[in-house]
């Protein structure tokens, strides 16, 4: 287990994590600050940033102190020079789940932060394209949320152009 | 030309015509409808984003909306491999801007994953990239063993290593195909897939199917090797290490090839690490990552190979990277063959994995056991994990959460392709026309992984 950059925000709870160097949970308003500590501590690549809506499953295990919220966006951070991982989760709200996009920091998260849009209906502030990636732009609801249902929605066609 | 004419009355209702491929905002808009960071996005100015304060007048200052032309490419190209659509923005003959538009092959794999147990769940990974199942099964059964914290005995470790490499080779060897064929090679087409052959139908004698084997699975892999299997592999080997040099003959110094690849399309590493982009686009540039080096998986630094990397971080380095790579699988796969331990091929862990079936006749626990694995499936510790493999086109990561049930919470699995697709505006700019079929070609995205 490694410890948390220098110029990390005072106040991140961190725990050991499975098959990583070490898990950190900010605050929504910690979040940015401490990604772009871990930018600036050799953290050159975020590998993956993804979603979980944890609806129906309450038991998870967090470190005491983190308030748990339905949505959790969970971000993975590589070093190549330190060879290290590191996963950020942060809890991203339960109604309106919203989080700060990290593209300033890398650009490459934007197709992620959309698909996690798409798919989570989580909104991140100052993306510069926050549109849907995977399905149609308008569809209705947000698939992987898990009170959204599989094999019960008819699937939704497109509306039919008419006579030409 | 009459009323009844279809050209014409289409012509009249544009709207129409429009409505049925629509994608809305989805797609490129004109330039004074974009954001500032959106338009650098598109252009390619990746290290140039600043946030909001990215000025779009240092590129392309002089150009205005009625100047330029904005063309689709897409998604039923035969170029781009797959269902990729592309919007490009044209000045003449040359790429402004390109924005990517995907999830024609969307089938929701992540919300089938979350409804299928462990055991199942590598039917579904499988089917994401296409050309290399045994490294998906392989990127998903590791988190799952993780999250079991089940060891695999050795020979099922050595097992999966030479399989995932014989399917790198032939994930290299549909890419040299393609990309010939995309270059005017015919001949290579063939040649590839004539090699691929040869792995596929070991894979059939192994696994039993071709191309989704779900031969990987949580505790191990599904059968043992088949009879006189070195022999097969050795056959493989040889044929394909030979036949790389005849490729070197067809391609690599042939004049045409060579002047549509060398120089076309760059990337700096420093452009490659803030987009994510990993695999050999990544070595191209220049930056020696790959997991199987650097953070070893599975029985990797025991044996020896060679991660190949680029200078220009061109097409050709591209190319060359991947042509090269093959060589370096075979490598590894000879020492597979010589190094290959004896012993069982899948954990004898009775919650994951099942009873022989002579076992079930006689003996009641098996019976239970096997009961319960093929009805329920084995129960997953409550935890979260991400676990990395390097598959042909980059990191191939694999995220889940489990609620300690026998299906998974939720699983996401990190495509290579998707992320590395981010690079290709960045590729385009600048480029000609006939360029982009080269630049699609060399980030070689697989639809099925980019879509899921």
């Amino acid at each position: 287990m490694i410890s948390l950059p220098p110029t990390a925000p005072p106040g991140v709870l961190t725990s050991e994590g499975l098959a990583c160097d070490l898990a950190c949970f900010p605050t929504r308003e910690q979040y940015n600050a401490l990604v772009e500590s871990f930018k600036s501590d050799d953290f050159e690549m975020c590998v993956d940033l993804c979603a979980v809506d944890y609806l129906e499953f309450g038991g998870r295990i967090l470190p005491e102190g983190v308030v748990a919220s339905r949505f959790e966006v969970v971000v993975n951070l590589l070093s190549l020079s330190k060879k290290q991982r590191v996963r950020v989760r942060v809890q991203a709200g339960d109604d309106q789940p919203e989080v700060d996009s990290l593209f300033a920091l890398y650009p490459g998260t934007e197709a992620m932060e959309r698909e996690a849009f798409d798919l989570f209906g989580v909104i991140f502030t100052n993306h510069p394209d926050l549109t849907r990636i995977l399905m149609p732009e308008e569809w209705e609801g947000h698939p992987l949320r898990k009170d959204y249902g599989s094999g019960r929605v008819p699937v939704q066609f497109k509306e039919s152009p008419g006579p030409r | 030309m009459s009323e009844n004419d279809l050209s014409v009355r289409a012509a009249e209702r544009p709207d129409l015509l429009t409505a049925e491929t629509s994608e809305g905002v989805q797609e490129l808009q004109r330039r004074e409808a974009t954001a500032p960071s959106e338009l650098g996005r598109e252009v390619g100015a990746v290290l140039r984003i600043d946030g909001h304060a990215f000025d779009p007048n240092s590129v392309d200052y002089d150009r205005r909306d009625d100047e330029t032309m904005i063309i689709n490419m897409g998604p039923s190209h035969p170029s781009t491999h797959g269902v990729l659509r592309l919007m490009l923005e044209l000045d003449g003959e040359f790429v402004l801007r390109t924005k990517p538009i995907i999830g024609y092959l969307h089938t929701g794999m992540e919300k089938t994953g979350e409804e299928l147990s462990y055991v199942q769940g590598g039917t579904n990974v499988t089917r994401m990239d296409y050309l290399s199942p045994v490294i998906n099964e392989l990127g998903y059964s590791m988190a799952v063993e993780k999250l079991l914290g089940i060891e695999v005995p050795e020979r099922a470790v050595w097992i999966r290593m030479m399989m995932s490499e014989l399917n790198r080779i032939s994930s290299h060897l549909v890419w040299m195909a393609t990309n010939g064929m995309d270059l005017g090679s015919s001949s290579m087409m063939i040649y590839g897939l004539r090699e691929r052959e040869l792995i596929l139908a070991f894979f059939e004698k192994t696994a039993g199917l071709r191309l989704n084997l779900n031969y990987v699975r949580p505790g191990g892999v599904a059968a043992d090797l088949p009879d006189g299997w070195q022999d097969d592999v050795q056959v493989v080997c040889d044929t394909i290490h030979e036949r790389t040099y005849e490729y070197d003959q067809l391609l690599t110094g042939q004049p045409i090839f060579r002047n549509r690849m060398i120089g076309v399309a760059p990337l700096m590493a420093e452009e490659a690490l803030a987009l994510g982009v990993t695999g050999p686009l990544l070595r191209s540039t220049g930056v020696p990552w790959d997991l199987r080096r650097t953070m070893p998986y599975l029985a990797y630094d025991q044996v020896d190979f060679d991660v190949i990397v680029g200078t220009f971080g061109d097409n050709f380095d591209r190319y060359a990277i991947r042509l090269n790579e093959i060589r370096e699988s075979i490598r590894i796969v000879r020492q597979c063959v010589d190094m290959m331990p004896s012993g069982d091929y899948r954990s004898q862990d009775p919650k994951v994995t099942p009873p022989p079936r002579a076992r079930i006749g006689e003996s009641m626990e098996a019976l239970i056991h096997h009961f319960k694995l093929f009805t329920e499936g084995f129960h997953v510790p409550v935890g979260e994990v991400y676990s990395a493999v390097e598959s042909p086109r980059g990191e191939l990561g694999c995220y889940i959460v489990s609620d300690g049930g026998p299906k998974p919470y939720r699983i996401h699995v990190r495509a290579p392709s998707f992320v590395n697709l981010q690079a290709v505006p960045l590729l385009m700019r600048g480029g000609s026309m006939s360029d982009t079929i080269t630049v699609i070609s060399t980030v070689d995205p697989i639809m099925g992984e980019v879509d899921r």
